[in-house]
């Protein structure tokens, strides 16, 4: 099976296009969780494919725009200390801290690297026995397998030098918040493909039982989502409220139990401060106290005093679905990829990139 | 196995051998072997000249190397503006360490490269500089070539064909999936286009501008021409060849096709009058080649790409550094 084409087929988005507009009676306001989706729903031009009742809301899905500025500069701040070498993924690279982004000091000389790999910084500890290793660990459900892994194989080798940041978040505690808070208006969801890969589509019937909202797990191609669409625009007309599982090719109802095993037995909940929502109870996860000696907050014991967030930008409303990117004053103006205000701007899967990268003039 | 020394660079006996014994040796030609300080050259008419350089990593790659890329990158920026490539300089600048045979291979597809286009590496120079001070070898080109038909971006107009040589993404898809030993049964599109070029201006076919399409990809080439002439330009997603493999890779780092480097795929503007013959010639050398879209009237500078579902969006101009998704 082509695995892109196939789900890229003409006819097949044109069909559903019409059926979603005939049966789509109701406005319909559909948060997509994950900010892959954003960038799907974007980059197909999918509301141009939905009809006019349907709205699309932006959540708190993407790993990078989530993560407050105080972790930037307690990123920085280790960062910054001699004989570090500070490892990250991608985008986060960018996210401007209070004082500059770790691009600005790997500019200024510090050892900074991006990794695709996670697994990556067991090498670069291996080979660097005189430095320390930090790994700023980041994520949903999806990357948290690969730093559990990170951890095992540090303890099974006894890295002395290899220490983990961790920030970590789960996926449900943020719905939860979002759909508690009563001015928040949101009528269906689009859950997370590569986050339910791991935890499974079980999780979201809870939520969509307590909030009576219809939840799709969807791929991110396009005759993924216009079929989720499709799914929730009828459970919309009809009243129902089930969690429908588009992704099954690879989303299962209890997910991938070993990942999910290797995560318990390295890492527990802790609160944690999300941008834009505050902080929320077991909604991060955390080193498990016996592998504690790896947290690189409490080895390198840095104090990063108040980090403010930028004045102008609504990044945290527009996380919380209560704005869209052009609602920002700032956005495409002083605030682009070039030169983010805020992190919704950072990452290719936050909102206000992909709205600026594919329709950023409306 | 014989390495560079930084005495290969000291201006004494070795720096010498290498010089005469490998450099002229390899790219071997009647200009360059009078030994002066400047290359001695024959030229009539308006000529264009163009310089770059070149640190790709790794060095050698599957369809290239850093060799072939360098005399190729000179050779196409001077194609693309109507001239026929005569003259190349290379300048080295190689750290210590680099093995002898591997420089060897480099000069060697230096050497073969500019012969398939028909020009000569006429002067040059060589540094060497200590171990970390640079990436194995960094190579600057710089071209002289003979204006047969001028193309210009100044001739960009509405109502203009937008023509694609070839598929895209390959070069950088392959540096990419090397770089993270990936791998794809996938070759650089890397090769002189000045042949291409030459067989559409025999062919009477004057293109209005022509750009080969580098790092930035397509996106930064359309959305370069698109502000220049402050016209938008329209293209159809349907028709840009894209490999499987190319795509492939870009859906799992989360990259775009049309923002990956080329090295061997260029885009040309034509008056619609030349479309079918330019389409024909443009095949005969790359059967991918296809008409890509068209320069509107409306005037706001964007690149607009429509889907094959009839849903349009902006194709932005590449930014940042090529980093991939987190999830």
């Amino acid at each position: 099976m082509d695995l892109i084409n196939s789900f890229r087929d003409k006819d097949k988005i044109l069909a559903l296009s019409q059926i979603i507009k005939q049966r789509s009676k109701k406005p319909l306001n559909i948060m997509e969780i994950c900010g892959g989706h954003t960038h799907s729903i974007m980059k197909f031009g999918l509301p141009q494919l939905v009809g006019e009742n349907i709205n699309f809301i932006h959540g708190p899905g993407c790993p990078v725009c989530i993560m407050p500025r105080s972790r930037i500069d307690e990123a920085i701040a280790i960062a910054s200390i001699d004989g570090v070498i500070f490892c990250t993924l991608a985008d986060m690279l960018r996210v401007p801290g209070s004082k500059g982004s770790l691009a600005m000091l790997r500019a200024d000389g510090a050892d900074i690297r991006a990794l695709y790999s996670p697994l990556d910084t067991i090498t670069i500890a291996k080979e660097n026995p005189d430095k320390k290793v930090v790994f700023f660990a980041i994520g949903f459900e999806t990357t948290t397998p690969m730093s559990a892994v990170v951890v095992k194989q540090a303890v099974e080798l006894n890295l002395q030098n290899l220490f983990i940041h961790m920030n970590h978040v789960t996926v449900p505690a943020p719905v939860r918040a979002i759909m508690s808070d009563k001015d928040v208006k949101i009528d269906a969801f689009l859950g997370p493909s590569h986050v339910s890969v791991i935890t499974g589509s079980k999780i979201y019937e809870e939520l969509a039982n307590e909030f009576k909202t219809p939840i799709a797990v969807s791929g991110f191609e396009p005759l993924d989502l216009m079929d989720s669409i499709l799914n929730l625009v009828n459970q919309h007309e009809n009243g129902t409220h089930k969690v429908y599982n588009e992704y099954a090719r690879v989303v299962s109802k209890d997910g991938n139990l070993k990942a999910k095993e290797l995560i318990d037995r390295y890492f527990q909940p802790c609160d944690f401060e999300w941008r834009g929502l505050g902080v929320i109870k077991d909604s991060g996860l955390r080193l498990r106290d016996e592998f504690s000696y790896l947290d690189a907050k409490k080895y390198f014991n840095v104090e990063v005093g108040e980090s403010k967030e930028s004045k102008a930008c609504i990044c945290g409303e527009i996380l919380r679905g209560k704005a869209k990117p052009y609602d920002c004053k700032v956005f495409g103006k002083v605030c682009n990829p070039q030169n983010p205000i805020g992190s919704c701007m950072v990452s290719g899967e936050g909102a206000c990139a992909a709205y600026y990268k594919y329709s950023k003039r409306g | 196995m014989k390495k560079i020394l930084l005495a290969h660079g000291g201006g004494g006996q070795e720096m010498n051998e290498l010089i005469n014994g490998l450099i002229f040796r390899i790219f071997d030609n009647e200009i360059l072997a009078q030994g002066n300080d400047s290359a001695i050259l024959n030229l009539s008419g308006k000529i264009a000249f163009s310089t770059d350089s070149f640190v790709v990593s790794p060095t050698k790659f599957p369809g290239g190397d850093i060799g072939k890329i360098a005399v190729c990158g000179t050779i196409n920026d001077l194609a693309m503006v109507g001239a026929k490539p005569r003259y190349i300089s290379c300048a080295l600048i190689i750290e210590e360490g680099l093995g002898i045979d591997e420089l060897k291979e480099i000069l060697n597809s230096m050497k073969s490269t500019a012969d398939e286009a028909g020009a000569s590496i006429v002067c040059g120079d060589t540094k060497v500089v200590s171990k970390g001070s640079c990436d194995k070898i960094f190579i600057n080109t710089s071209g002289i070539g003979e204006i047969i038909k001028e193309s210009r971006v100044e001739n960009l107009k509405s109502g203009a064909k937008i023509l694609l040589s070839g598929d895209v993404g390959r070069h950088g898809a392959v540096i990419l999936a090397n770089r993270n030993e990936l791998n794809l049964d996938l070759q650089s599109d890397c090769k002189p286009l000045n042949n291409v070029v030459e067989a559409l201006l025999n062919a009477s076919i004057a293109p209005l501008a022509m750009r080969d399409a580098t790092r930035g990809g397509l996106s930064a080439v359309l959305n370069e021409w698109a502000k220049a002439c402050g016209r938008d330009i329209k293209i159809s997603e349907e028709s840009i060849a894209v490999s499987d493999e190319v795509m492939g890779i870009c859906e799992i780092l989360g990259f775009e096709p049309y923002e990956l480097a080329n090295e061997g795929t260029f885009v040309l503007a034509i008056d619609p009058k030349d479309e079918i013959k330019a389409l024909e010639i443009l095949r005969e050398f790359d059967s991918s080649a296809n008409t890509i879209g068209e320069i509107l009237d409306s005037n706001k500078g964007n690149v607009i790409i429509q889907n094959s579902y009839g849903a349009s969006r902006f194709m932005e101009p590449p930014k940042g550094e090529l980093l991939p998704r987190i999830c």
